[in-house]
Parts: structure tokens; C-alpha cells; sequence
């Protein structure tokens, strides 16, 4: 048998710094996650970075000791290359080649949307599923066929979780938008009708968004039965591409991962769906749904262990890296 | 005699009257989805059966054959419409003679062409979705159908046709592609070409592989 694989994974695409650290039996020893808040607005990619330096040193020692591990024991070192924010991505890069340099260990770059699907795949106990992958930066229903993971629908515009944390930034909710929402639309009864935009398989969401603040800022409806409309219109349509993915791929199992996997709503309608077409539902567990570091870590040593490594002179981050541009040569 | 079920569809069934008022017809039902609110659910399949129709009627104005509609049921979110008497092109190319199978792969061309002159696409171009008929090629199923002319809609429709070439009609998919787009440039003229660009491009982005 070969021997067991420790690899330290650093996840920045966007307001979270995650570190953690997995073994090649798929065991998560350590995944630690320091989240940037802004004061104001949204996440400013310069000011989270600064986050991310400023709290590198701290995370890396407590994942560390967390796993109960020393730095030697560190095999390979993984990091999200892309996609997402640069300034981010960039700090947690830089982080990652000066770990493997120090240790004399190899690096890979990893798909942040790849290691989405992987957790999921991992922690929910999911073989083969049509994924799909919502969170605050992606919105995309794809299933494994060929080598890669093909994209069957996903957003035009903006990510459903940034919708919705657009909104409750909006309607002056505390953070995180998305748990607050959903805790109002519990309470929500009656169906503001917003626009619902399904092009093909693909989906948008920034004219949603733009109605439903303009509904907030009518002062006509009740705060509840506003979040309440909002859900049922996004996750409508989230609904109906997947479902249309999943009749189409005749996959047996279907994967809810990333932020809004938290969502029980969401979950439900994904429940509602794989019923219907003899499917398994699978929701990845709340901690690997957010953006995390043991994700990365994962995803390092399946690519590692299938060859792929990244020279520290090509691992330039890439900020629009695809999902489908990736070779997955361990499936 | 009763209704026959003949497809059931990720968003419609497909039913079979072989006697509506004296005809055979088809009866296509959006169906409810419980996973949706009922008030948004209601809407879409309303809507999506209003603009269906209109689709298919706007088809044929732009010289595509297609069914002819009987009725429309906005509330019931149904459709009945005119049986066609034929085959699907899927399951004859390989009985029709060498001539006979580019002469008609021609026409699928031209016709995909006028469809798009029409600001029409269809979005399931398919050699299943096109049923053969001893005077006509008869394009079904605007399910999928949408109103645009953008270069990249369309180019997805060609590609999903050419995807349908090499997975079912592999032995001939050269030559047949080859007489479908020919059909399409008479129809298209120079603006084929861009389409034809963004075909490939489509492919070379993997972006809408299928198995």
C-alpha cells in the first residue's frame, strides 16, 4: 500500500481564508477559517487581502496544530489558483510557494470550483453526481463526463449568493446576508412577483436583484415577504436548470454544494427534484460548504497523486480560471 | 379510444388523441412542478405555452413547415395540435438512398436557416425533432424555443445539430453536415459564415459537450 499523504491546502478566492490540512486516505485532519468582514459595502478584494496576510501566519500554526502535525510532515502543498479575486488569490499564492520552497515540497494549483465539487463529493459520500455549486462568486450546474467537469448551465451575470447578500446589505441585514434571508423568508406568506430569467440552461440574476430592491425601497411589503419572494424566484430557476441537467445526464445522485448549500430551502427543492428522477440528494455538511481550505487540500493530493503538480515559475493565479478548462485525471 | 402517453419530457408530457374532433392530434401538457411556488409555477407553464405557440406560428410564417396548432389552454398549460403522418428523419437516414439523404439534409438546412432569418431558435435542433413526410420536413417541439438573432444562440443550435451527426449518424456525419450547412448558407447568405465561426468556436470550448 502506498503511504499515507499529508497536504496543506490555502484557500483565498475571495473573503475567507481558509487553511487545512487533508491526508491521502480522505481524512481532514485541520480546516480553519478566518473570515474577512468588511465595515462597510461589499468585500473589497485589496482589504481582504490585507486580511488574508495579515492573519496568514496565525492560521497556518493553528491548522497545524489542530492536525497535530509539524511542518515536516507537510508532503505537498496546495493553493486556489483561480477562479476569483487577484489580490486575494495573489496572498494566498504567495503563501503556498513559500511553504513548499521552505519544505523542498511540491505545489499544485487547484480549481477553486473543482475542489467545490470534490468536498462535496468527499464529505457527502457522492460517487458520480450532477453538482450543483452555488455560492457567494459562482453559480454553475455541471456533472463529470469525458475528463472534465462539463458545464450545463450556469450564471450570466451574478452569483445567487451575491444576490442575496446584495439584498440584505440593501435592506440593512446583519451579516452574512444569506443565513438572514432565509431566516425572514421563514416567516414570509405572500408571493411578490419579481423577474424570473432562465435563458436556455443558463440563469440570471442581476435583474432580480435590481426589482426586488427597488420592491424594498417601495416601502409597499413587508421585509419577510420580500426575502420569502426573493428565495422563491431565485431557487426556482436554480431548480429548473438543474432539473433539466439532471434529466439529461440521467446522473443518480445530485450534489448541493457551496455557500447556499446551507440553505434549507434550497436543499429541499433539490430533495423535491431528485425524488422525481430516482436520484440520491447529497448536501455537502456546513463546514466544507462555505469556502475553506481543506477543500484545496483535498483536491491538491487527488491531483497530485495523478501526476499534476505546478512548477513555482507557471503558478500564476488566474482570476477567470474555468471549471471546464480543467483535466480531472483522477475520475 | 383513449389517450395514448407517447413522451414524457423533463417539462411536458406528449399525449396521443387518435380522434379530437375527427382528427389524430397531439396534446402536449406542461406539467405542475411541486418544487416551485404554485403562483410562479402557474405563470411559467402559462407563459411558456402562450409563447410556444407563437413560436410554431411564426415558423411557419417564415416558411418552416411545422404543426399546425388546434388549441391552446394558457390556464391548463396544453396544447393540441395537428399529428403528423411521418417519420423521424433520426430513424430513416439510413433506409434513404445516398442522393436522397443529402437532398433532404439540405433542406433541414435551409429550413434551420429560415428559421433563424425569423429571429427564431429553436434550441433542440435534432434529427429526432424533424419528422419526414412524403411532401415535407416537418420541424417539431419549440419547447426549447426562444426569440433572438444573436450570432452565438444560433451557433449553439448548429452545433447542437452537428453534436446529433456525430453521435447518432456517425457513417455519414461529414457529408450530411456538409449538406445541412450548405442548406443553411443559401438560406443565411455571408451572415452564415460568422455563425459557422462561432459553431467552431462553441466546440472549442467544450462548453456544450455532451456524452
Amino acid at each position: 500500500m502506498a503511504e499515507t499523504l499529508i497536504c496543506l491546502g490555502i484557500e483565498s478566492t475571495a473573503d475567507n481564508l481558509g487553511v487545512g490540512i487533508a491526508t491521502s486516505e480522505g481524512e481532514i485532519l485541520a480546516n480553519v477559517v478566518s473570515v474577512h468582514i468588511p465595515e462597510t459595502g461589499g468585500i473589497h478584494p485589496r482589504e481582504a487581502a490585507r486580511h488574508h496576510s495579515a492573519v496568514m501566519g496565525d492560521v497556518i500554526a493553528e491548522a497545524l496544530e489542530k492536525a497535530d502535525i509539524t511542518a515536516r510532515e507537510i508532503d505537498v502543498v496546495a493553493f486556489s489558483q483561480g477562479p476569483g479575486m487577484g489580490p486575494c488569490l495573489r496572498t494566498g499564492a504567495t503563501a503556498a510557494r513559500a511553504i513548499a520552497c521552505r519544505l523542498g515540497v511540491p505545489l499544485v494549483g487547484v480549481n477553486h470550483c473543482v475542489a467545490h465539487i470534490e468536498i462535496g463529493r468527499l464529505t457527502a459520500g457522492a460517487e458520480d453526481p450532477l453538482t450543483l455549486y452555488v455560492s457567494g462568486g459562482n453559480t454553475i450546474v455541471s456533472g463529470f463526463e469525458g475528463g472534465r467537469y462539463r458545464v450545463f448551465g450556469e450564471t450570466l451575470d451574478i452569483a445567487v449568493g451575491n444576490m442575496l447578500d446584495v439584498f440584505a446589505r440593501e435592506a440593512g441585514l446583519p451579516y452574512p446576508g444569506g443565513p438572514a434571508v432565509e431566516r425572514l423568508a421563514r416567516r414570509g406568506q405572500r408571493l411578490i412577483r419579481l423577474p424570473y430569467v432562465v435563458k436556455g440552461m443558463d440563469l440570471s440574476f442581476s435583474g432580480l436583484l435590481t426589482a426586488a430592491i427597488r420592491e424594498l425601497q417601495s416601502g409597499r411589503w413587508s421585509l419577510e415577504d420580500l426575502c420569502y419572494s426573493l428565495q422563491e424566484h431565485a431557487f426556482a430557476m436554480l431548480g429548473e436548470v438543474t432539473e433539466r441537467a439532471l434529466a439529461h445526464t440521467e446522473k443518480g445522485e445530485l450534489l448541493l454544494t457551496g455557500g447556499v448549500a446551507a440553505n434549507m430551502r434550497l436543499r429541499d427543492i433539490i430533495r423535491s427534484i431528485a425524488e422525481e428522477h430516482g436520484a440520491e440528494p447529497k448536501y455537502v455538511p456546513k463546514q466544507y460548504a462555505t469556502d475553506n481550505g481543506a477543500m484545496i487540500a483535498w483536491t491538491g493530493l487527488l491531483a497530485y497523486q495523478s501526476g499534476v503538480e505546478t512548477p513555482i515559475e507557471e503558478s500564476y493565479i488566474d482570476p477567470k480560471w474555468r471549471l471546464d478548462e480543467v483535466e480531472i485525471p483522477w475520475r | 379510444m383513449a389517450l395514448r402517453l407517447i413522451a414524457k419530457g423533463a417539462e411536458a408530457d406528449l399525449w396521443f388523441d387518435p380522434d379530437w374532433n375527427g382528427r389524430k392530434a397531439i396534446i402536449k401538457r406542461r406539467i405542475p412542478k411541486r418544487y416551485r411556488h404554485p403562483e410562479i409555477d402557474r405563470e411559467l407553464r402559462r407563459l411558456r405555452t402562450l409563447r410556444e405557440a407563437e413560436i410554431i406560428h411564426r415558423a411557419k410564417r417564415g416558411g418552416v413547415p411545422t404543426p399546425v396548432i388546434y388549441q391552446v389552454d394558457p390556464e391548463e398549460a396544453t396544447m393540441v395540435m395537428e399529428y403528423i403522418e411521418g417519420r423521424r428523419l433520426r430513424d430513416v437516414v439510413d433506409e434513404l438512398s445516398p442522393e436522397e439523404r443529402l437532398r433532404i439534409f439540405r433542406l433541414a438546412g435551409r429550413q434551420a436557416g429560415r428559421l433563424h432569418r425569423a429571429g427564431i431558435i429553436h434550441g433542440d435542433l435534432t434529427t429526432s425533432n424533424m419528422i419526414l413526410t412524403p411532401s415535407r420536413l416537418v420541424f417539431i417541439d419549440f419547447g426549447l424555443a426562444e426569440l433572438s438573432t444573436e450570432e452565438e444562440k444560433r451557433g449553439v443550435d448548429l452545433h447542437l445539430m452537428r453534436r446529433m451527426l456525430q453521435s447518432t449518424h456517425f457513417k455519414y456525419a461529414e457529408e450530411l453536415l456538409e449538406a445541412f450547412l450548405e442548406g443553411y448558407r443559401e438560406e443565411m447568405g455571408a451572415e452564415a459564415d460568422g455563425v459557422f465561426r462561432r459553431m467552431d468556436e462553441i466546440a472549442r470550448r467544450g462548453r456544450y459537450v455532451e456524452r
